[in-house]
């Protein structure tokens, strides 16, 4: 065998090697931001206007408009959904900003996806119940459904 | 805490296409190894190369279609790096075994019996996909794994399957196999960890007196995972193993932090690491030689205990230079233990500070991975535990490669999937199981639960809207 083979022999190893951890970056890297998917391919209804722009969104007739405190130390505070996602908790960072000492700093969240509002646990010590049920993931919330954090209860509004 | 994929109006792709051409990738970096291997030491294909990749290939296609069934949406890159480090162990193991034969040294079945062991550990990686189809369910075994962690770092005192190995106990021995439980515990302890610390993050964080600038939380919230940790830095003190102890004291920090939020845990962590390397220092003589051996190599080449394993180690790699001697035609059986703790060495000296540098970078791919699922998880408890398998993996590389490298004092511990060494192979193909598990939950678009309000929200007319 030849000094000249081994080398490049050496060579073509490096080579493959480095091309393999190139490979792997360059997955790594279109896969930062995932894709975005069709409403209809998720198997939503047909909905007539996309998610544009959050904000800029018109309601629809029938869709929440606030998110409301029923029950709690704070009855009354509202949210307007238009600033979606958002945030429940004791944290001054809270869209909705509850004294309620058995809710956590960060509680949970409000965000939509699409036509459906979703609440979601961020970790919380006493969990965020949906009617009875203590939820794990984000979960659909429709109209007037009970949310439940701490000792305080939120539905949407319209 | 993090932006879900889901809420932000994205899904994430499946990957497997790319996962399965980044295997490709990486069986031609592991059987490419072991032709090189072939050529550079016996000057011809090794004789058993067919038989040898189609063992490697079958590894890890059934790998690749479990996680197909069982976890489409699992993170596409962890597997090819994994299976890439093993390929190229398993060659580097191959081509030490052939020197060692050549010298007439007993031991020179390392390749053959690490394949065995991958064997075993793919095995394992599939079982805990197919049976753990949710990762929140081990939540509830919370206690149990702290206790069984706990009794697995025991089991080496216990006369009869306790046996010392080069100073450590740390072996256990059943049935003519050699185990080290330390490498299972450092999982279970994880667990157990992330399954306390989601629970009581809160009242860690946020109860408590204030001294001089960091929170200190009640005992009673801080008590139980200290009594945990406590315990097993015990048992790891008293057999001998200062590189599983800084481990597991560097875990245990990294995911308080991670759960409180509270940077004064670092101080608290590094006023107290310094205190304890000061008495380690000061009253074990290993650790003394230790920091001296990495102050002056030189100065004690020749003594015994000496630096000679370092400084070999050291002159290998200095002798490898930018792209390496090429496969046998350097010196890596100068090297004591280049199979296990110095395996590094032997790559650097053979394939140079271009494929050291690949290796360091896969370790930090995977250690990136794991941080990118703990971000995008969803549970508490997914995050912490993938906080704490990822950080596994970056300190064990960090104390091992600097530890060779002369960076920082040597501590022995294994270099993941590289290294001979059966339990600690095992055990990290579990842990790659654990993390892509929690990944394809993290990733997976969120199931709709409540069909009663997407009738509602379909039908406009239909409504009933539900006031009080």
């Amino acid at each position: 065998m030849s000094e000249l083979t081994l080398f490049l022999i050496r060579v073509a190893f490096l080579a493959i090697l480095w091309i393999f951890v190139l490979s792997a970056i360059s997955v790594i890297r279109s896969d930062m931001f995932g894709a975005r998917v069709p409403e209809t391919a998720r198997g939503a209804a047909p909905a007539p206007e996309r998610r544009g722009g959050g904000k800029a969104r018109k309601p629809r007739r029938g869709s929440p408009t606030h998110l409301l405190v029923v029950e709690g130390e704070n009855p009354g505070v509202r949210a307007e959904l238009a600033d979606a996602p958002l945030l429940i908790g004791r944290g001054s960072d809270a869209a909705i900003k509850l004294d309620d000492d058995y809710v956590s700093t960060r509680h949970a969240r409000v965000a939509a996806s699409g036509d459906e509002w979703f609440v979601e646990d961020l970790g919380s010590t006493n969990g965020t119940y949906v009617g009875p049920v203590r939820i794990t993931q984000p979960t659909t919330i429709g109209l007037g459904v009970q949310v439940r954090v701490g000792k305080t209860i939120l539905e949407l509004r319209k | 805490m993090s932006q879900t994929g889901t809420l932000m109006g994205f899904v994430h792709r499946r990957r497997r296409g790319a996962e399965l051409f980044l295997l490709l990738l990486a069986l031609a970096v592991g059987i490419g190894a072991y032709a090189a291997v072939g050529l550079g030491v016996e000057g011809e294909v090794p004789a058993d190369l067919v038989g040898y990749g189609g063992w490697l290939t079958a590894l890890i296609v059934a790998a690749h279609v479990t996680v197909r069934l069982v976890a489409p949406y699992a993170d596409p890159v962890l597997l090819p790096l994994v299976a890439a480090l093993n390929g190229l162990g398993l060659a580097v193991l191959r081509r030490l075994d052939l020197t060692y034969e050549a010298n007439g040294l007993d031991q020179h079945t390392f390749a053959r019996q690490q394949l065995t062991w991958m064997t075993l550990g793919v095995v394992l990686f599939v079982a805990t996909l197919v049976f753990l189809r949710d990762h929140r369910s081990l939540q509830r075994l919370t206690y149990t794994s702290g206790l069984a962690g706990i009794v697995l770092l025991v089991l080496p005192f216990l006369p009869g399957i306790g046996v010392p190995i080069n100073g450590a106990n740390i072996w256990i021995r059943v049935a003519g196999f050699s185990f080290q439980p330390g490498e299972v515990a450092k999982v279970l302890l994880v667990i157990a960890f992330s399954g306390y610390l989601v629970l009581h993050r809160d009242a860690l964080a946020l109860a408590g007196r204030r001294v001089v600038f960091v929170d200190l939380p009640r005992g009673r919230d801080l008590g139980p995972i200290l009594a945990m940790f406590g315990v097993s830095m015990l048992i790891l003190v008293k057999q001998n193993d200062l590189g599983s102890s800084l481990l597991f004291f560097g875990l245990f920090l990294v995911m308080l932090y991670v759960a409180t939020e509270r940077p004064g845990w670092l101080v608290v962590g590094g006023l107290l690491f310094a205190a304890g390397a000061l008495a380690a220092y000061s009253f074990v003589g290993n650790v003394q030689n230790r920091f001296n051996f990495w102050l002056h190599p030189m100065d004690y080449y020749d003594a015994s205990p000496g630096s000679g394993q370092l400084v070999e180690a050291l002159f290998g790699m200095g002798w490898g230079g930018l792209i390496g001697r090429g496969f046998g035609n350097g010196f890596p059986e100068r090297v004591p233990f280049a199979y296990s703790d110095f395996i590094l060495s032997t790559v650097g000296e053979e394939l140079g500070l271009a494929a050291v540098m690949a290796i360091v970078l896969c370790y930090g791919l995977i250690v990136e991975r794991a941080l990118r699922i703990a971000l995008i998880s969803r549970d508490g408890f997914g995050k912490l535990m993938a906080v704490g398998l990822g950080a596994i993996f970056a300190l064990q590389v960090f104390v091992v490669i600097g530890g060779v490298t002369g960076l920082i004092p040597l501590t022995g511990l294994t270099t993941p999937f590289l290294s001979y060494g059966g339990s600690s192979l095992v055990a990290n193909w579990v842990v790659i199981a654990l993390l892509l598990r929690i990944s394809d939950q993290a990733r997976r678009p969120a199931p709709r639960l409540d069909p009663v309000d997407e009738s509602a929200a379909d039908s406009e007319s239909t409504q009933v809207v539900k006031l009080r």
